[in-house]
């Protein structure tokens, strides 16, 4: 399968003087759902920003399905849809005009375009709200309106750039279904997000950025092998008093009913809820406490930190 | 025609369309305040203070003024449309929606021009109306006429647009209008005759661009001038050219808009 996006030493240095990307190597392959990780300044935004030709890069190429974007500038920005993070339409427009003009943009004309609005419109939930101007929507259905906006032209390739910040998780739930849809029938996705859930739920492969630097760059599934040991948090019934040590387990007591219990991955549980059973505890419900993800990507960034122990998060 | 053509033929028209409508849609802002304005114009400087000048160039005042004073309508409003849309657009953000579309720098550079060109059209044209309220026109050169007009409003859509690339704040779309153009546009001969200042002063008005726009116009309604016409429309395509080549750059640089 071919690439949807071949980048090679991506340099971006700002006017005072921010490197912002030293060197970023990064490929998505086609029909991909990758995740762009990173923390706040890692230069997400930058190569986000420098794909989408909204940020003038330093030096390297940008390949989008093998056509470069310095020699095809017109040709590329056609395969390309982007749902930026943050608000970029005019709240003075009705909501319908926004993406018909986004298709007029992209030389589609306007019949055509209107019948493409209807459709991404009721398929995202903003039918009811076409003629209403665009300041008038609620933080979800922006963020829906933008990803319809970015689908006007069919790309075939969609950056979203934090899609489902700031929305209920009611909203964020139909917006995963709506993107796994769009994944399913060819489009590659590019997700950076800061709920590493969203990720590790919808996306098969994975960069970490910091500092400028891609510091990971693999398969989801191969990543989150990597975690040692996991936390798990058990709501029990009955007195947890009595309890004592359990070879193997390092348990800690947070309340009279709750425990927290750290398991190595290769590690059977059955011993802990023998031992829990033996103690006439009942255990109600269990959850792991944190996301996998998430631990390997502080693991991930740590590392790179000098000074800073390792040993927080194994992986 | 061949589909990149046809392509941006489409993006021209989304763009001139959402121009127009923009400034339609607001038109309380945008088109009644020139009426007003100019009425206020032909009251005093036409009928009260006019009456009792004497003719200029064979002309009542009231008649003498009226070319420089639509020509003035214009060139406020073709650059107010341009500098508050681009510079909205950038404010807001929603620039990149033509950013990052395929829609290449001059077709956006022709878009934003042409919605200038038109708010300048409409606003010319309602002053025009008004004008009619005080006076009778005698259009000597229609063609003339259309040339500065249209000339004219290209000039100050492009410099409208120039301003909002490099503006920051709301403050900056505003400072070249009022420390500038409004006093080019009052000294530019809309209210007088050069030949009536000393030489020295008639000199120093030639380095005002209006001045030849102002004369053009003037020519179109009236027949009289005070610059040769041919020297008038150099000037204005002298102007159409230089700036339209900086604006296109500015673009194509990405200068104001781009990180």
């Amino acid at each position: 399968m071919s690439n949807a996006v071949e980048i090679t030493g991506l340099r971006k240095t700002y006017g005072n003087g921010l490197e912002a990307l030293k060197g970023v190597d990064l490929t998505v392959a086609e029909g991909d759902f990758f995740a762009l990780l990173g923390p706040n300044g890692a230069g997400k935004s930058t190569t986000i920003g420098i794909i989408s030709s909204l940020v003038r890069k330093s030096a390297g190429q940008v390949l989008l399905f093998g056509r470069d974007l310095d020699r095809e500038p017109a040709a590329v920005k056609s395969l390309l849809g982007v749902v930026p993070q943050e608000f970029n339409f005019n709240v003075f427009e009705p909501v319908q005009e926004i993406i018909i003009n986004q298709g007029g943009f992209y030389g589609i004309k306007r019949s055509e375009a209107r019948v493409r609005s209807e459709r991404l419109l009721k398929l995202l939930g903003l039918w009811d709200k076409r003629k209403g101007m665009a300041r008038e929507l609620s933080g979800g259905m922006k963020r829906r309106l933008m990803i319809a906006r970015a689908l006007v032209h069919n790309p075939r390739l969609l950056i979203l750039d934090e899609p489902t910040a700031g929305v209920d998780i009611e909203i964020r739930r139909a917006t995963w279904d709506f993107v796994r849809d769009i994944n399913r029938q060819g489009t590659t996705i590019i997700l950076t997000t800061h709920y590493l859930e969203e990720a590790e739920s919808l996306c098969r492969n994975i960069a970490i950025i910091d500092h400028g630097e891609i510091i990971e760059h693999t398969a989801m599934k191969e990543l989150l092998q990597r975690v040692n040991k996991e936390t798990f948090v058990l709501y029990t019934h009955g007195s947890l008093a009595g309890l004592g040590s359990i070879p193997q387990c390092n348990l800690r007591r947070i309340d009279d009913s709750t425990l927290e219990v750290d398991i190595d991955r290769e590690q059977s549980m059955n011993g802990l809820f023998a031992r829990l059973q033996q103690c006439g505890i009942e255990v109600l419900s269990l959850k792991n406490k944190s996301n996998r993800l998430e631990q390997l990507f502080l693991s991930l960034l740590a590392q790179k930190k000098p000074g800073v122990a390792n040993d927080v998060h194994e992986v | 025609m061949s589909g990149y053509i046809q392509a941006n033929l489409v993006a021209l028209q989304t763009i001139v369309v959402k121009e127009v409508l923009r400034f339609t849609r607001i038109w309380v802002q945008t088109v009644l305040p020139p009426a007003i304005t100019m009425a206020l114009y032909f009251v005093i400087f036409g009928n009260l203070i006019g009456s009792q000048i004497s003719a200029m160039d064979g002309f009542s005042y009231i008649d003498y003024i009226v070319p420089g004073i639509i020509l003035m309508a214009i060139i406020s409003h073709s650059y107010a449309n341009v500098v508050s849309s681009f510079y909205g657009a950038k404010f807001q953000r929603h620039v990149e929606e033509l950013l990052v579309s395929p829609t290449p720098s001059y077709v956006i550079l022709t878009g934003f021009v042409l919605g200038g060109t038109m708010r300048g059209l409409v606003v010319g044209s309602i002053v025009t109306l008004v004008s009619l309220l005080f006076t009778s026109l005698h259009v000597q050169h229609p063609l003339v006429l259309i040339g500065t007009v249209l000339m004219t409003s290209v000039i100050f859509s492009i410099a409208g647009l120039i301003n909002a690339v490099y503006a920051n704040s709301f403050d900056d779309i505003s400072i070249i209008p009022t420390f500038i153009l409004t006093p080019l546009s009052y000294l530019g001969g809309v209210f007088y005759t050069i030949k009536m200042l000393p030489e020295f002063w008639q000199q120093v008005s030639l380095l005002n661009p209006i001045l030849y726009l102002v004369n053009a116009m003037r020519f179109g309604m009236l027949g009289v001038s005070d610059i040769e016409l041919t020297t008038s429309f150099l000037i204005m395509g002298v102007f159409v050219l230089v700036l339209g080549t900086f604006a296109l750059v500015l673009l194509e640089r990405g200068v104001g808009i781009k990180s």
